[in-house]
């Protein structure tokens, strides 16, 4: 039988992203390259079929996923979540999206506003987590973004966050209206021009 | 670029309309002091890199006004940030010692503040750019749809898993309706340990799904038997055997198993 065949069945059953590493100790058998082009393959296949199922590189690996073009009609079976997040909620998680490794006490100097309970909701909701402790007096917490956060919101990884642009003036185009993915660029310290995350996702 | 001469002005009539649309439609809807700036700058239609100082300051006092008056509270961040603007203002008052063509950067008061209101509004727009991607559990489905990810975001139908919180707070009302005099001298005999708590609780389990707070503690049990059952669920937690849930803030507590049937050995106990 196929590989993609076999990797098809193990994702459709899989209830998370399978990684490559994942997917290596699964096949024993197979060796990684094959692996990784049967998976190309599969992506390839589902793709052609036009149908309503993608190959989805999300949060570090691999999982079936249906085409948001056909959220409507999944909706008329599901219960789908209208799911609205605060704009705290969206700022901090950006913040510490961006930025993490990152303390309390610097999302807040960024924010302008105590962030504790924001924080405390982003925890409980798995989007945030716990990276340890600042080896500096007091011994503040670091945060970062969990999987999870990855997983919900369609990001292979950190990298693949929509790069910020260099400010625009306020009365430009707000970035969101902008489709286009845009290159990575440098970080500079000085001024807020282009951020890319600082810590490569790993797990 | 001389940036005192920018100070100056000042316009009355246009600060008091602009008030009045913040007063009807933007009160409550300012994340913070920063949010607040932004929407003065953009209001005003300036450019943020270059702001008005005087009238920013201003009207961002006005609106603090408004809120005393409205006896809405005000964060301390909001008041830090006046202090703040107050202080820039006052530097860029101040007689420069040498005339210069150009001013550094540094020099510039309103530099650092402008500076913060830029990565703010950075990290602001990001927060909109990450939420109009397509979310799992909204636009994006998986096969086990039901995605325990979104369940928990959105408080609505699902219940939600409580953390020990919820039952502390419980157990503290609880507690606090029993009135001490209850408390008295337990002989030998009548000694209800954590251990036979924790199997009572288990063998209620296996006959049903779930229990309810109220059923396991009664009123008119003593304060000691309260404290054993709130010991020996918390155990059961600990262990991971049993879970709690609630289907709103306030709502009675359930507890269920984490485990499903299946004959258990007993945990090790204290």
């Amino acid at each position: 039988m196929p590989l993609h065949a076999i990797l098809e069945s193990i994702l459709f059953t899989a209830e998370t992203p399978l990684s490559l590493d994942k997917l290596c100790d699964l096949l024993p058998e197979f060796d990684r390259d094959s692996i990784k082009s049967a998976v190309t393959t599969l992506s390839e296949n589902f793709d052609n079929r036009r149908g309503a199922i993608k190959v989805v590189e999300v949060a570090g690996g691999w999982q079936l996923r249906t085409d948001p073009a056909f959220q409507d009609y999944v909706a008329r079976h599901l219960k789908t979540r209208t799911t609205k997040f605060s704009q705290s909620a969206l700022e901090t998680l950006a913040i510490v999206a961006y930025r993490q490794p990152i303390t309390r006490v610097e999302v807040e100097h960024l924010r302008g506003v105590d962030s504790g309970g924001v924080l405390k909701s982003l925890l409980e909701k798995k989007l945030v987590k716990i990276l340890g402790k600042k080896d500096i007096p007091g011994r503040p917490i670091i945060y970062g973004t969990s999987r999870d956060f990855l997983e919900l919101f369609g990001l292979k990884d950190l990298k693949s966050l929509p790069t910020l642009k260099e400010i625009q003036a306020l009365d430009e185009t707000p970035l969101f209206e902008l489709q286009e993915e845009l290159p990575l660029g440098e970080k500079s310290s000085n001024s807020p021009s282009t951020i890319e995350p600082a810590l490569p996702f790993g797990e | 670029m001389d940036y005192r001469r920018n100070a100056q002005h000042e316009d009355k009539p246009a600060l008091l309309d602009g008030l009045h649309e913040h007063y009807h439609v933007h009160l409550d809807s300012f994340e913070g002091p920063m949010d607040l700036l932004l929407h003065l700058i953009r209001k005003n239609e300036l450019d943020i890199r270059n702001i008005s100082i005087s009238l920013i300051t201003a009207q961002y006092l006005e609106y603090i006004k408004v809120l005393k008056e409205l006896n809405l509270e005000i964060a301390g961040d909001f008041l830090v940030m006046a202090a703040t603007l107050l202080q820039i203002k006052s530097k860029m008052l101040l007689p420069v010692d040498e005339p210069e063509d150009e001013t550094e950067e540094e020099d510039d008061p309103r530099a650092e503040l402008i500076r913060r209101l830029m990565e703010y509004q950075q990290y602001k727009e990001a927060g909109q750019v990450i939420a109009s991607r397509a979310l799992l559990g909204r636009e994006v489905f998986t096969r086990s749809a039901q995605d325990p990810l979104l369940a928990s975001l959105s408080n609505m139908e699902a219940p939600l898993e409580s953390s020990l919180f919820e039952l502390v707070d419980a157990f503290r009302s609880l507690l606090k309706r029993i009135p001490v005099e209850q408390f008295h001298d337990v002989a030998a005999a009548e000694t209800f340990s954590i251990a036979d708590c924790i199997n009572e609780i288990l063998s209620m389990m296996q006959d049903r799904e779930k229990i309810q707070f109220d059923e396991l503690v009664l009123e008119d049990q003593t304060r000691e038997r309260i404290v054993v059952t709130f010991l020996a669920l918390l155990e059961l937690c600990r262990l991971k055997m049993i879970r709690i849930f609630q289907n709103a803030p306030q709502s009675p507590l359930w507890f269920i198993p984490a485990v499903m049937p299946d004959p258990v050995s007993q945990p090790a106990l204290l």
